[in-house]
């Protein structure tokens, strides 16, 4: 496994980890389809919630936030309609939700949560 | 999140509104968005900013920033609000004081690496500042000695936006840069062309300095080589400094049309002499999202010289008829109108016909009479009429040569001396009235019971009139320069003399 996805796998962890704690149910890690992957499809009430874990472990290259384009975004809510047509759910209400994780090394990863970016 | 204001000010024509800026972070992904009419080069300060912040050691959040340029309606131009932005971006993220930030207004672009850069229109834009009741601007350091021409307002003149964020409160410590200093440096004045120079043409000499004295418009007809353009280029020379009030006009138009001011505001009346080639938007200003001022403009309480004046195209010198009229011109454009001063005095140059040589001495034209004709017709009647002194220039002679070496010539220095007295004499008896110069003395009141002339005195004008030799405008201008032959004179009122000189000063080519 190379080094960019088993940071990718520790961020996705941290970010399952962390909904959890806020009082999310995890329904799928790592959803896939032809047209991509979900990271994680979590569930708080009436409301599913598709997230995209971003992972780095510098800022060298910018914040975690700065890599998601519009174009990502789009793809997001493609596989969110996707998803729902795949696991027969009409949830009430969907939303698409960001998480980064900065993880320095040596120290302990920071967690920023963006909740309905699209 | 955090929202925080500070200002900036929008400039239209010379006259500018305040513009609050307010940046708001909300909980989105990375963004900058600016709205309230932007025009292309604002829109871009979002990148120049945020490279700017990161470059200064203050980085911008990582939040979605929505800038708003408040009132949104007003449309706004130029690179000039990326200061006013970058701070109120880094004090909506607390990095700088925001109480700080709303006290001042804020001036000047910025380069990628942080620096500021000089700005055009700061003058006009402290100048609204203060006018508008704010006590403190900041400003590039390379505009500093320019805002500090403003009277009554504190200047902080910063060189980077890290030098800008300390002064606002930031916690950093300060990094020394080089300033971006204005290309222009101040330049010396240039010395104005001395009247001393001109052999003979002794009544184009006169003229000149009753056209200074009265702030009559002058036209200049004569051959090529008869030096109706050395002369002209005499009349700033002639002029009195600008007082207090124009020179800041005249400065603020400098610094609007880019041009640096150094640090000092120009005293001496202004030279402009546009090419026939010119467009009516080079001479009274235009442009689409900016208006511009144009040579009329930048010409105003100084000269604007036309020379080969039936060269330039028609609608372009028809344009100059508002401002003649008004002193002011007013350019309307969809979403704003703008107001220039334009208050010049005209001074145009022809030759008499296309081959240049009808009415000259040593040479015969060579064009058929219609040609003739047609060549000065291009200069409108409306805008002749504005004109009171009408010129015939000679060639020189070669006697004229010799005789001049011995006689003495009026220099400039002196020439300018007598042209301020003539000016004080005229604005003592214009005393209580709108005008201050003869050039802007009605004919009904030169007419009217109180400056009346006694017949005697405008039998040869009156004569004129009868045969039909002037018309009654022609009347009225004759009059206007005989007042002001009079001031020059250092008379209490024209003689019949100086009705005889008007009327030959007036006589150059029409009634």
């Amino acid at each position: 496994m190379a080094r960019k996805d088993e940071l990718g796998k520790l961020g996705e962890e941290q970010a399952a980890r962390f909904l959890e704690r806020a009082g999310y149910t995890i329904l799928t890690r790592n959803w896939r389809c032809a047209h991509g992957e979900i990271d994680l499809v979590a569930q708080r009430g009436a409301a599913v919630v598709f997230v995209e874990v971003k992972t780095r472990s510098s800022l060298g290259f910018g914040h975690p936030f700065e890599a998601i384009t519009v174009k990502k975004l789009a793809r997001m809510r493609r596989l969110a309609a996707a998803w729902c047509v795949q696991a027969e759910r009409w949830p009430r209400q969907i939303r698409i939700d960001v998480i980064a994780v900065i993880a320095l090394t040596g120290r302990e990863p920071v967690i920023e949560h963006l909740e309905g970016v699209f | 999140m955090g929202v925080a204001r500070t200002h900036a000010v929008a400039l239209l024509g010379l006259t500018g509104a305040l513009v609050e800026v307010e940046a708001d972070i909300s909980a989105q992904l990375p963004g900058m968005i600016l709205i309230g009419l932007p025009d292309a080069a604002l829109a871009q300060a979002t990148q120049r900013v945020r490279a700017a912040a990161a470059n200064s050691g203050c980085p911008l959040t990582v939040h979605r920033l929505t800038i708003n340029l408040s009132p949104a309606a007003l449309p706004k131009h130029g690179a000039g609000f990326d200061l006013a932005i970058a701070l109120a971006c880094l004090a909506a993220d607390s990095t700088v004081s925001s109480q700080s930030v709303g006290k001042v207004v804020h001036f000047g672009e910025l380069a990628l690496d942080g620096r500021l850069r000089p700005t055009p229109g700061i003058l006009p834009g402290v100048m609204t500042a203060a006018r508008l009741g704010h006590s403190t601007v900041m400003v590039p350091i390379g505009n500093e000695a320019e805002a500090k021409l403003v009277p009554d307002i504190r200047v902080v003149g910063v060189a980077s936006l890290r030098d800008a964020a300390i002064w606002h409160g930031a916690r950093l410590s300060p990094e020394p840069v080089e300033p971006i200093l204005p290309a222009v440096l101040p330049s010396s004045p240039t010395a104005e062309p001395d009247l001393a120079d001109v052999i003979g043409n002794d009544d184009a000499i006169l003229a000149l300095q009753i056209a200074a004295a009265g702030g009559h418009h002058v036209f200049l007809l004569g051959p090529p080589g008869a030096g109706k353009t050395m002369l002209a280029a005499r009349l700033p020379g002639l002029l009195p400094d600008l007082d207090p009030a124009s020179s800041l006009e005249v400065s603020s138009l400098r610094s609007l049309s880019g041009l640096g001011l150094g640090g000092a505001l120009i005293t001496r009346p202004p030279w402009e002499a546009p090419h026939h080639t010119a467009t009516a938007a080079a001479m009274v200003g235009g442009g689409g999202a900016q208006i511009r001022p144009g040579a009329a403009s930048q010409a105003s309480h100084g000269v604007l010289f036309l020379d080969e004046a039936p060269e330039f195209a028609s609608p372009v010198l028809d344009a100059l008829r508002q401002p003649l009229e008004s002193g002011w011109i007013s350019i309307h454009r969809a979403n704003a109108v703008a107001h220039f001063p334009a208050r010049f005095q005209l001074v145009m140059a022809a030759n008499p016909c296309p081959c240049g040589q009808y009415g000259a001495n040593d040479l015969s034209c060579t064009c058929p009479p219609n040609a003739r004709r047609r060549y000065l017709a291009r200069i409108s009647g409306p805008l002749l009429d504005r004109i009171d002194i009408q010129l015939n220039v000679k060639r020189i002679t070669a006697a004229q040569l010799r005789l001049a070496a011995a006689s003495p010539r009026v220099t400039s220095v002196s020439a300018r001396q007598r042209v301020i007295t003539a000016r004080a004499a005229a604005g003592e008896r214009l005393h209580g009235t709108p005008w201050a110069l003869n050039s802007q003395v009605p004919g009904p009141w030169l007419r009217g019971a109180k400056v009346r002339l006694a017949p005697a005195t405008t039998a040869g004008l009156d004569r004129a009139l009868e045969r039909g030799g002037i018309t009654m405008r022609g009347y009225d201008r004759v009059l206007r320069i005989a007042w002001t032959l009079a001031d020059f004179d250092g008379l209490t009122s024209p003689g019949p003399d100086q009705v005889g000189q008007a009327l030959y000063l007036r006589k150059g080519m029409s009634s």
